[in-house]
């Protein structure tokens, strides 16, 4: 099978120009340093020796963080940048759905622009020509073809744009993330026609943050992080295998916060509603939290979990004086400042007896049926009375992942039934 | 670079459907159209009609009469330069867009704008011959055949200027300003609104051969308004000069195309 797309040990390196040196013509001149500032200082690398390609008639997705380099790369392979290092080769016409509609002209009418705009493409005028019904017609616009560009909304300019960068019948169709362009009913007609491209042999280079997408429509898939290309082959691997170093990213952005909430904790405890005071620490300290944990179902502690598994909230705690009057408390919150659920020993009729020392406190969760979202902590002991021994007030964040974007808050375990003549396609 | 300056040619299309953009995008709204472009060389025009011909008589010499006509033979010409390299400078900057994301040939960007301009030029040549029909004033027909051969070479040097100034402005944004200065210093340096023959010129006329573009306006003064047109040879040497700038221009522009994508 031959290559469409091939790109060959390629790196880019982003050239800064220090703007010290290099702010005026003037300041160059005095100086005699025109052509050594014209020299890079500074190097952003944005691919690093990165190997891939797409094979004639496939579609590949290229996946990965913000700043991952995946628009770089798409760039380098319109031909709009060059590489720094390597090679980069693309057979066949392309067409780049990057900037929809970058070459319009506000001034003058949508007719004219879908000319302009086609010619810059590569189109001849007569390929226009032949071409503008259907141009028009997919995009919508009939009505308002005559009108001056700069008189159609967002939409509308998009929605031209898209329609006449596909209709250059490219062999190779680069994509940017541009299916946010219109309705729904649009985005299926962009779908669609990415399908009759695929269908047709020509061969599609996507990039986008939509994983649902390169599963649904690629043949393979690549994940570039921070330059560098982390793994290609195939989309549902390939997403899988990103989605867990994003949880990992999680959760050390968790543990940052979390650490940094405790340093920064303030000690007076705010008045007014208890279920509205921010992030904040306070209490007597005669029993203190020292420790809090949240125990996955591996046993191990994290700070991202998935809706349904089980998780457990270990305090760690030690009383200065051995105490008889106690109340161990949590309480979740969402990113909202909803509380979910809230509960203490107190409440669940536990009566306090005696602590001392070191002690352990947890509170285990058999299934954390909450919809997918970042939560807050609050945990706390304190008198029987309320009057706090120290209280941890929303100073510990965890995140929520599920696969299916249910709404809410909770997500109870359920199941659909239906009678036999109702039916579903199965997968 | 020499096949760069082969796809050029495939870019005509291009060329063409943008230079017709620009005109229609410029006078789309305003009522009195094209006719904007030439209010400002006939401001200038009047106001020094009115200083030469009714304040400061004596000053006019005899010989370029009618001043009206004199004068505009040699602004017309420098109007298409002055606006093309003020335009080209910043057509980089403003078409970022296109160079940025679609895979576009920068360098139409700065052709364009000379070549949009020299529409203007040919349309305010209309303008000139209305002016000559009005004051009975008509070019000699034995000069015309250089006319086209002037204007191929103030268009080849201007193409030049222009992707040079472009491709710099990108970098160095202050060129932009340096040129409406340097534009308006060449202007009184150049016999436009005074002729080439005074005594007073002749005495630097070293000086003022070295300028470019007095080359180019006493060609357009020679075949437009005088009897005769004597300064072949030095329109052919600026010929040979601009194919230079032209292509100097364009290798200036060509070292400097990777870094457009990242510093517009």
């Amino acid at each position: 099978m031959t290559s469409a797309i091939e790109l060959v040990n390629v790196s880019k390196v982003y050239r800064r120009y220090s703007g010290r040196h290099f702010a005026t013509l003037k300041s160059a001149l005095l100086k005699r340093s025109l052509l050594r500032d014209l020299r890079p200082n500074e190097a952003f690398v944005a691919l690093k020796d990165v190997t891939f390609s797409v094979a004639r008639g496939s579609t590949l997705g290229v996946i990965g963080r913000n700043g991952s380099g995946k628009s770089t790369a798409l760039k380098l392979v319109a031909g709009i940048t060059k590489p720094s290092a390597g090679t980069v080769k693309v057979t066949g016409r392309i067409s780049a759905l990057i900037e929809l509609g970058a070459g319009f002209h506000p001034e003058i009418s949508g007719r004219e622009n879908v000319f302009i705009n086609g010619i810059m493409l590569g189109l001849s005028k007569r390929e226009v020509e032949e071409r503008f019904d259907d141009i028009v017609n997919f995009a919508e616009l009939r009505e308002f073809i005559d009108a001056p560009v700069k008189t159609y909304s967002s939409g509308m300019y998009m929605r031209l744009g898209f329609a006449v960068a596909i209709h250059v019948d490219p062999e190779v169709l680069l994509v940017d993330e541009v299916l946010a362009v219109g309705d729904e009913s649009f985005t299926h007609k962009c779908l669609d026609k990415f399908s009759e491209l695929h269908r047709r042999g020509k061969t599609v280079l996507i990039v986008t943050h939509s994983l649902g997408l390169v599963e649904r429509l690629c043949d393979d898939a690549v994940w570039l992080d921070a330059g560098e290309k982390q793994m290609q082959g195939d989309p549902k691997r390939v997403v899988g295998a990103y989605l867990t170093a994003v949880e990992e990213t999680e959760k050390q952005q968790m543990a940052a916060a979390t650490s940094k909430a405790l340093q920064s904790a303030t000690p007076i405890p705010p008045s007014g509603d208890m279920f509205r005071a921010t992030e904040g620490r306070w209490g007597s300290r005669e029993i203190e939290i020292t420790r809090v944990e949240l125990i996955g179902s591996n046993g191990q502690p994290s700070f991202v979990f998935h809706s349904g598994d089980s998780v457990a909230i270990r305090l760690e705690v030690r009383a200065a004086q051995p105490a008889s009057d106690f109340v161990f408390g949590v309480s979740v919150f969402n990113a909202d400042g909803v509380c979910c659920f809230g509960t203490n020993t107190d409440i669940e009729n536990m009566a306090s007896e005696r602590i001392d020392g070191s002690a352990q406190a947890t509170f285990a969760i058999d299934r954390l049926d909450l919809v997918e979202g970042t939560y807050k902590l609050d945990v706390a002991v304190h008198r029987r009375d309320g009057a706090p021994y120290d209280y941890h007030r929303q100073l510990y964040t965890f995140r929520v992942k599920s696969r299916t974007h249910d709404v809410g808050i909770f997500r109870p375990v359920h199941r659909w039934s239906f009678s036999p003549n109702v039916r579903f396609k199965i997968g | 670079m020499f096949a760069n300056l082969g796809t050029l040619l495939r870019y005509r299309g291009l060329i063409q459907s943008l230079v017709s953009r620009e005109l229609k995008a410029r006078y789309r709204g305003s009522v009195l159209g094209f006719v904007w472009s030439f209010v400002n060389p006939l401001l200038l025009l009047s106001i020094y009609s009115f200083v030469f011909n009714t304040i400061m008589p004596n000053t006019n010499d005899p010989r370029t009469r009618p001043y009206a006509v004199f004068m505009f033979c040699g602004l017309l010409p420098w109007t298409w330069f002055s606006a093309s390299l003020t335009e080209a400078t910043s057509s980089l900057i403003s078409g970022g867009n296109l160079i940025k994301k679609v895979l576009f040939p920068a360098e139409v960007l700065p052709i364009v704008s000379v070549l949009a301009n020299m529409v203007h030029f040919a349309l305010g040549l209309l303008i000139l011959a209305a002016f000559m029909i009005a004051f009975q004033h008509y070019p000699n027909p034995w000069s015309l055949p250089w006319f086209p051969v002037v204007v191929l070479v103030q268009l080849i040097f201007t193409l030049g200027l222009a992707l040079a100034l472009s491709a710099l402005t990108v970098h160095f944004r202050d060129i932009r300003d340096l040129l409406a200065n340097v534009l308006t210093l060449w202007f009184f340096a150049t016999p436009i609104i005074y002729p080439y023959f005074l005594p007073t010129v002749e005495r630097y006329l070293t000086l003022f051969r070295l300028n470019p573009f007095y080359h180019l306006a006493v060609s357009y003064q020679e075949i437009l308004f005088f009897e005769r047109f004597g300064h072949a040879r030095s329109l052919l040497l600026l010929a040979v000069f601009s194919i230079g700038v032209f292509l100097a221009g364009y290798w200036l522009f060509d070292r400097l195309r990777d870094s457009f994508a990242e510093a517009v």
